[in-house]
């Protein structure tokens, strides 16, 4: 698998970091097994692999959830009534900004502005955007992420 | 006029002429104004980061870290207007909120750099509120202690780690305020590919990472009334303790550091350097053995066991080059409870092995579990140069003032071919005495091998012995190993003899040697160790009457079965 990426990004002037998206893509994270295999294919220190993985807030080290709910916390969406939103997901999910839920469903960040200030407050829920939420409209997202 | 070669500046107003390329702190060194660093090291390329040397270039630009940013013509530079000097005195204070405020209990207490700078900025109140950060402490391995909680972040470990031992064990982790250095998923150093080698407390520019201290196992052991405690000085010690003591860099003091020994209540005093001429008379044979009887070539030495452990990881499948004799350091332990014990009458049980060495990576070597071949842990406990300076400066001993005394016979007995180890290229040019007779039966005409010293990265010679042109490489510094490592892998390197050292400048510039250790004073260093070879009345290990004694009345021959069992060893595969 490893070997498979790096070897089609190889020929890039500096592979790592499309490796490294690519790899993510498999388990939503990036191993300790996974980044020493890179380290070894390109010839570099498994230690500077892991700074560039833990440079980047794209990429994690740690496992994360199905669906990676994103919180805006510019200023519009703050106005408009983030730390509602947020207080919400953290009821409702019981984990904090960082953390993922016990079930591996939900891990719950903040972002800075995801350019829908017209719809503040919002969110972003993998790669989809949501805005104009209120307490309805995340509840109705959540059961439906949940398949219910 | 500007040419190729020269840039004219002025820097606070004096005209300077630098070479170009320079970079500011270069050239105001050269005018003779001295600009505070803190992540800038004399040996390493920096990157700038502690923003501590700002100077003002062409008035009105933003600051510059003069460590980096490099001299033009017409260049005007400020190193001391208030702007800079407030900027400075900003950045100072951000590290310092950042950095515990223990500095009594602190390892590096009086060898700072951070305090040197909080004392000559005359910091009297830090601006900002100090945040403890709550890291723990890794002292997970023998040899060296990480304390992040100190790091400042300044990444000259990283970089001597890089650029000296071509390591990189530890990297920068995570971003902005949550940056951390440190290894691989911030694992111990103990689960990652670290040589131990502790080149990287000598680029720590405070106390964040040091060597272990085992000082209350000597004293334990000096204080017990059945312990027989015998001491092994390593060749680099005799010119690292006197540096040490405030001797000045450079100064040679074998005999004081003998008879401070002795004030410490330890029984016996020996040398390392007995034990380095008895590995030259084994290495030498076995490297006649190899070179005869078509074994595998080139032969590489094993006294240094951060190289050891570097190439049990790095290079596993070359390990058989290996020369399979243990270092000095072990060869003693493993002779001070067979022969010595024997000798003495002492049950082996109650011989406690000191070694003083002027390495951090020694303290792993004699954990090893090969090196019981005594039927004990051969060696008990291994401190650093730093260490025995600790203890000497507790019990209040003057150095400088003391008597020289003779170490102890016969384990004191040696020759300057074991002096000689502390210094790249010595043990080739020890080996080289002695290979010369082995093989021609005559003694070499001029025994100083001048191909073989100096600091060099990879040096290369070719010596007639006899018959046959002997090729020899030289590397030091692990960066430099690989070098040569990576041509043997390819089989480019036809040589027949290859010494590697870990440290840059061999042991001398080991990595439990004073603080601070520069290629400055590496290179003093060096010439003491030659100096004391030029004292020596025997300089050719086979001249040593105490191991012909050894071989006499214990051993048998070189290579032979109780050689075999004590003084050999097994190298074993590490993972990457």
């Amino acid at each position: 698998m490893v070997t498979k990426v790096v070897e089609k990004f190889r020929t890039m002037k500096t592979p790592l970091l499309s490796i490294l998206k690519e790899l993510q893509k498999d388990q939503g994270y990036l191993t300790e097994e996974v980044l020493k295999e890179v380290a070894k294919e390109l010839g570099l220190s498994p230690a500077r692999v892991y700074g560039v993985a833990t440079f980047y807030s794209l990429f994690s080290v740690t496992p994360k959830g199905k669906y990676i709910i994103r919180v805006c916390e510019s200023a519009p969406c703050y106005i408009n009534g983030t730390m509602n939103i947020l207080e919400m997901l953290q009821d409702e999910l019981k984990v904090d900004v960082g953390e993922t839920t016990l079930d591996g469903l939900f891990t719950l960040e903040l972002t800075s502005c995801l350019g829908v200030c017209g719809v503040a407050p919002a969110i972003m829920v993998n790669e989809e955007v949501y805005g104009n939420l209120d307490r309805e409209k995340l509840s109705h997202l959540l059961s439906r992420c949940r398949g219910m | 006029m500007e040419n190729n070669n020269k840039v004219t500046l002025k820097i606070n107003g004096i005209q300077v002429t630098v070479p170009a390329g320079s970079t500011i702190l270069e050239a105001a060194k050269i005018a003779g104004i001295n600009i505070p660093t803190l992540c800038h090291h004399p040996d390493l390329e920096t990157s700038g980061v502690c923003r501590v040397c700002v100077v003002e270039v062409n008035k009105g630009r933003p600051l510059q870290a003069a460590c980096v940013y490099k001299v033009a013509e017409d260049m005007e530079v400020e190193t001391a207007t208030p702007v800079v000097r407030e900027a400075r005195r900003l950045n100072l204070e951000l590290i310092l909120s950042r950095h515990p405020q223990d500095c009594l209990s602190c390892v590096r207490n009086q060898k700072c750099e951070l305090q040197d700078l909080a004392e000559s900025f005359h910091i009297e109140e830090i601006s900002f509120p100090i945040k403890g950060k709550a890291y723990e402490k890794d002292d997970s391995n023998p040899s060296v202690v990480r304390d992040q909680e100190k790091c400042i972040l300044c990444r000259r470990c990283i970089e001597a780690c890089i650029q000296l031992q071509g390591v990189e064990a530890l990297g920068v982790a995570n971003r902005g305020a949550d940056s951390t250095v440190g290894p691989f998923f911030n694992k111990p150093l103990q689960d990652v590919v670290c040589t131990f080698c502790g080149q990287c407390i000598h680029a720590c520019p405070v106390g964040a990472i040091y060597e272990k201290d085992d000082t209350a196992r000597f004293w334990e052991a000096v204080a017990a009334p059945n312990k027989h405690v015998v001491v092994q000085t390593a060749p680099a010690i005799r010119v690292g303790l006197a540096e040490e003591m405030g001797m000045g860099v450079g100064s040679l003091a074998t005999g004081k550091m003998v008879t401070a020994l002795r004030r410490l209540g330890v029984d016996r005093v020996f040398d390392t350097d007995f034990t380095a001429d008895l590995t030259i008379i084994e290495e030498g044979s076995e490297l006649v053995e190899r070179v005869t009887g078509g074994g595998t070539l080139p032969m590489i030495t094993s006294c240094s066991p951060g190289w050891i452990k570097f190439c049990e990881h790095y290079y596993p499948d070359l390990l058989d080059h290996l020369s399979t004799c243990k270092s000095p350091q072990q060869m003693f332990g493993a002779l001070a409870k067979t022969y010595y014990a024997e000798k003495s009458g002492i049950n082996p049980k109650d011989i406690f092995v000191v070694s003083i060495m002027p390495c951090t990576a020694k303290k792993f070597e004699a954990t090893r579990p090969e090196m019981h071949d005594s039927g004990h842990q051969d060696v008990d406990v291994v401190l650093t140069t730093r260490e025995l300076g600790r203890m000497l400066r507790e019990v209040g001993v003057q150095f400088a003032e003391l008597p020289e005394e003779e170490f102890d016979k016969p384990l004191g007995i040696s020759t300057g071919a074991g002096a000689i180890f502390g210094a790249t290229g010595g043990v080739m040019e020890a080996a080289l005495r002695t290979a010369y007779v082995l093989v021609t039966g005559q003694e070499l005409e001029e025994i100083n091998l001048y191909d073989c010293r100096g600091l060099t990265g990879v040096k290369e010679a070719v010596v007639p012995v006899g018959d046959l042109e002997v090729k020899i490489a030289i590397a030091h510094g692990l960066a430099n190993a690989r070098k040569l490592m990576d041509m043997v892998r390819k089989g480019e390197a036809d040589y027949h003899f290859i010494e590697i050292m870990a440290c840059p400048g061999g042991c001398i510039g080991g990595g439990g040697q004073p603080v601070p250790t520069t290629m400055a004073s590496r290179d003093k260093r060096i010439a003491a160790i030659y100096r004391e070879d030029e004292r020596m009345v025997l300089r050719k290990s086979h001249e040593n009457e105490a191991v012909k004694a050894l071989y006499d009345e214990f051993l048998g021959k070189p290579l032979g079965e109780k050689s075999h069992h004590l003084l050999h060893t097994k190298y074993i595969p590490r993972e990457l």
